[in-house]
């Protein structure tokens, strides 16, 4: 293992980070790896965001209780809106300019897909083919990439809903999380895709669905997973017939909006070379997507002690030991450990700092307990946005 | 105190299948890397397998067998061995295997877990650490054999998901080990996790492992914290009762989690110490390791 490199120089400038994305934006796009506090770090900005006089809502795709719990919602979130009344006294209490709102809701996948459903069909009758499918049931619920399309159309949704002047989204914790950017790519594909196409056969009235008796092809994979399972494939085909344009329109505005000027894209991440490796990717694909970062938060590293560096309170442990002073040694010998830590947290972050910039990048403390209510998501709103944190 | 596992090598590889699973950021890649360090250094043959693509487990664990599984590459393995070659072929060349996926959702998993049963058969190796999906991807992961064996009702694949059934259902061949951190959200996570494997799949759960517990030296009490410092300057003082006051407010909220873990989850649990590291190397594996070897 190396020494530390002296992380804490990375961060010499990073007093004063501009996180006015919050009062600039209308859209704030939170990703990242899972299990780095990505729900609570958009529950934060949506409570700092009504701090200060907006109206925002939150939506995540985490089913955690916690956050619901944190919020207060003892029934926990739903997939509509709902208005976080027990945040509203802390909201619009303290300094400023009051009429802030706070809103969160959960993501149903499932859900949204039948709304895009029902929004382009010509029929009920086609409504009812596609939504009894099963093999329309396995995408809604199942196909990769389809939580990530959802959670963009959920966005526009909120964007053209007049209750909110701010959308904060939480993106699902996995790789193709940026599959977002491209809401219509999924579905794309999956449209244009080989077996779509050996199954669909253009004709003057549009694409016609093809006998699976033609296709040896076909023929081969019923063989291999069934024919059940084929003749769903193909009745959903047949049943999605005509809808195509609808959804790849519906898709290029969510595309517009995620690439508008005042969509914000915040990266979140814990100081460990997994999750800043991930971190370090998404902000690479981001801004070769052209959208670039707007800041990046890193949660959860281990908090100062003193002025001093490891090596020094090592020194000073062993004088203490060398003189006797057991307590004293061990208590240095604790300082030493945490900062330590902290060098190697911040060298960890260094390879974000590069891509992001200095003054775009937070490193939010490791709390001394745990963030499970309204008073630790202040807690941490302090932190970042540099205000005491509010008493309850 | 949360029961601790006597013998936490033994029952963690109590079958010859071992799945770790976990949320994201827990260290599920550390504990397949240790639990395969540990008994490899008691004389098994231990096989490592990774789904998700990352060369992490090679680099931590330099001199063992580890074996990426990839869900096209298992199918198109399993057709030719089936006497589908003409298929594979014909199904790579279209690339409609996703499209399949999503006809037959579990379909990937499945023909990966069945990957993983003919290795476990093959009697080439004593164990096989699997370093398993996430959390919520690990109930899909090992439910997908029943899901399938429901929507599909003949073929090679339902032979196949018969075959992995059977292997999930036998505690001499297959166990899950559960890897959580003493933190209120993974706890949670661990709980409902532990009790839809149950509950959903009828796997064998191996113990919990507790990763990342600060199991440093106890530190003084703050009135001899006080006294210990009084003799220094005021910043020095300040950043040893700071330093003093927050690492034992950490361990009182980890010891807290650790005890509501035993409380609500009533299986044995297995400790790993926090390593004052931001990233492990091979060389901290190998000292976890040692810890699991050793007798509590």
């Amino acid at each position: 293992m190396s020494a530390p490199t002296g992380g804490v120089d990375v961060l010499a400038d990073a007093t004063g980070v501009d996180l006015d994305v919050i009062d600039v934006s209308s859209v704030i796009v939170c990703c990242g790896s899972g299990g780095v506090g990505k729900t609570t770090t958009a529950a934060v900005l949506g409570l700092e965001a009504a701090r200060r006089g907006r109206r925002a809502v939150v939506v995540t795709i985490d089913p955690a209780r916690r956050l619901a719990d944190a919020l207060g919602l003892d029934e926990g979130l739903a997939s509509e809106p709902q208005l976080i009344e027990v945040a509203s006294d802390r909201i619009n209490g303290t300094g400023g300019p009051g009429n802030g709102e706070l809103w969160a809701m959960m993501l149903d996948t499932a859900a949204t897909f039948d709304g895009l459903v029902r929004r382009h069909a010509d029929s009920d009758e086609q409504i009812e083919r596609i939504l009894g499918n099963p093999f329309y049931r396995n995408i809604a619920g199942a196909l990769s990439g389809t939580q990530e399309y959802m959670a963009a159309e959920t966005l526009h949704e909120l964007h053209g809903d007049d209750r909110f002047d701010l959308v904060i989204v939480d993106t699902p914790p996995s790789r193709n999380a940026l599959d977002f950017l491209e809401a219509p790519g999924v579905l794309a594909r999956f449209l244009d895709h080989r077996l779509f196409r050996l199954l669909m056969l253009p004709t003057r009235g549009g694409l016609k669905v093809i006998g699976t008796a033609t296709q040896p092809i076909l023929k081969a994979i019923g063989r291999v997973v069934g024919s059940e399972v084929l003749a769903d494939s193909v009745a959903f085909f047949q049943a999605f017939a005509g809808m195509e344009t609808g959804f790849r329109e519906r898709a290029d505005d969510v595309v517009r909006l995620i690439r508008a000027p005042d969509t914000s894209f915040v990266v979140v991440a814990a100081p460990r070379h997994d999750t800043i490796e991930e971190a370090v990717w998404f902000a690479t694909q981001l801004v070769e997507q052209g959208v670039g970062v707007t800041s990046a938060i890193v949660n959860r590293t281990h908090p100062e002690f003193g002025t001093g560096t490891a090596a020094e309170a090592a020194a000073a442990a062993t004088a203490a030991g060398d003189a006797g002073d057991a307590v004293l040694a061990l208590l240095w010998d604790n300082v030493a450990a945490l900062r330590t830590m902290r060098n190697l947290e911040l060298d960890v972050i260094a390879p974000l700092v590069e891509i992001v910039g200095v003054d775009r990048l937070v490193v939010l403390p490791l709390l001394d307990g745990d963030v499970h209510d309204l008073d630790g998501l202040m807690l941490i709103a302090g932190h970042l946005f540099d205000h005491p944190a509010v008493e309850g | 105190m949360p029961p601790e596992s006597e013998f936490p090598l033994q029952s963690l590889t109590a079958a010859r299948v071992v799945v770790v699973a976990g949320k994201g950021g827990v260290g599920k890649t550390t504990v397949t890397a240790v639990i395969a360090r540990a008994a490899s250094d008691a004389g098994r043959r231990v096989l490592v397998v990774e789904l998700d693509g990352k060369p992490a487990l090679a680099e931590l664990l330099p001199d063992l067998e580890v074996l990426a599984i990839s869900a096209p590459d298992a199918l198109d393995e399993y057709l030719r061995d089936h006497g589908f070659a003409r298929i594979a072929k014909r199904l790579n060349r279209t690339g409609v295997i996703d499209v399949v996926g999503t006809a037959a959702p579990g379909i990937d998993d499945i023909v990966v877990l069945g990957k993983i049963k003919q290795l476990e058969r093959s009697g080439e190796y004593d164990l096989i650490v699997v370093d398993g999906p996430a959390a919520g991807h690990a109930i899909t992961f090992l439910t997908s054999a029943a899901g399938l064996a429901d929507a599909v009702g003949s073929g090679p694949v339902r032979a196949q998901a018969d075959d992995v059934l059977e292997l999930l259902h036998d505690p001499d061949r297959c166990q899950v080990v559960l890897v959580t951190l003493p933190e209120t959200t993974p706890v949670n996570e661990v709980v409902e996790t532990a009790f839809a494997l149950e509950d959903d799949v009828g796997v064998q759960l191996g113990p919990v492992v507790v990763n990342g517990v600060d199991l440093g030296d106890p530190l003084p009490a703050d009135d001899d914290v006080r006294g210990a410092v009084a003799d220094l300057d005021q910043p020095s003082a300040h950043a040893l009762i700071d330093a003093a006051a927050f690492r034992r407010s950490r361990r009182s909220m980890e010891a807290e989690e650790i005890a509501r873990l035993a409380a609500e989850l009533p299986i044995p649990k297995v400790t790993l110490p926090a390593r004052l590291v931001a990233g492990l190397t091979a060389a901290d594996i190998e000292q976890l390791a040692a810890t699991l070897r050793a007798a509590p």
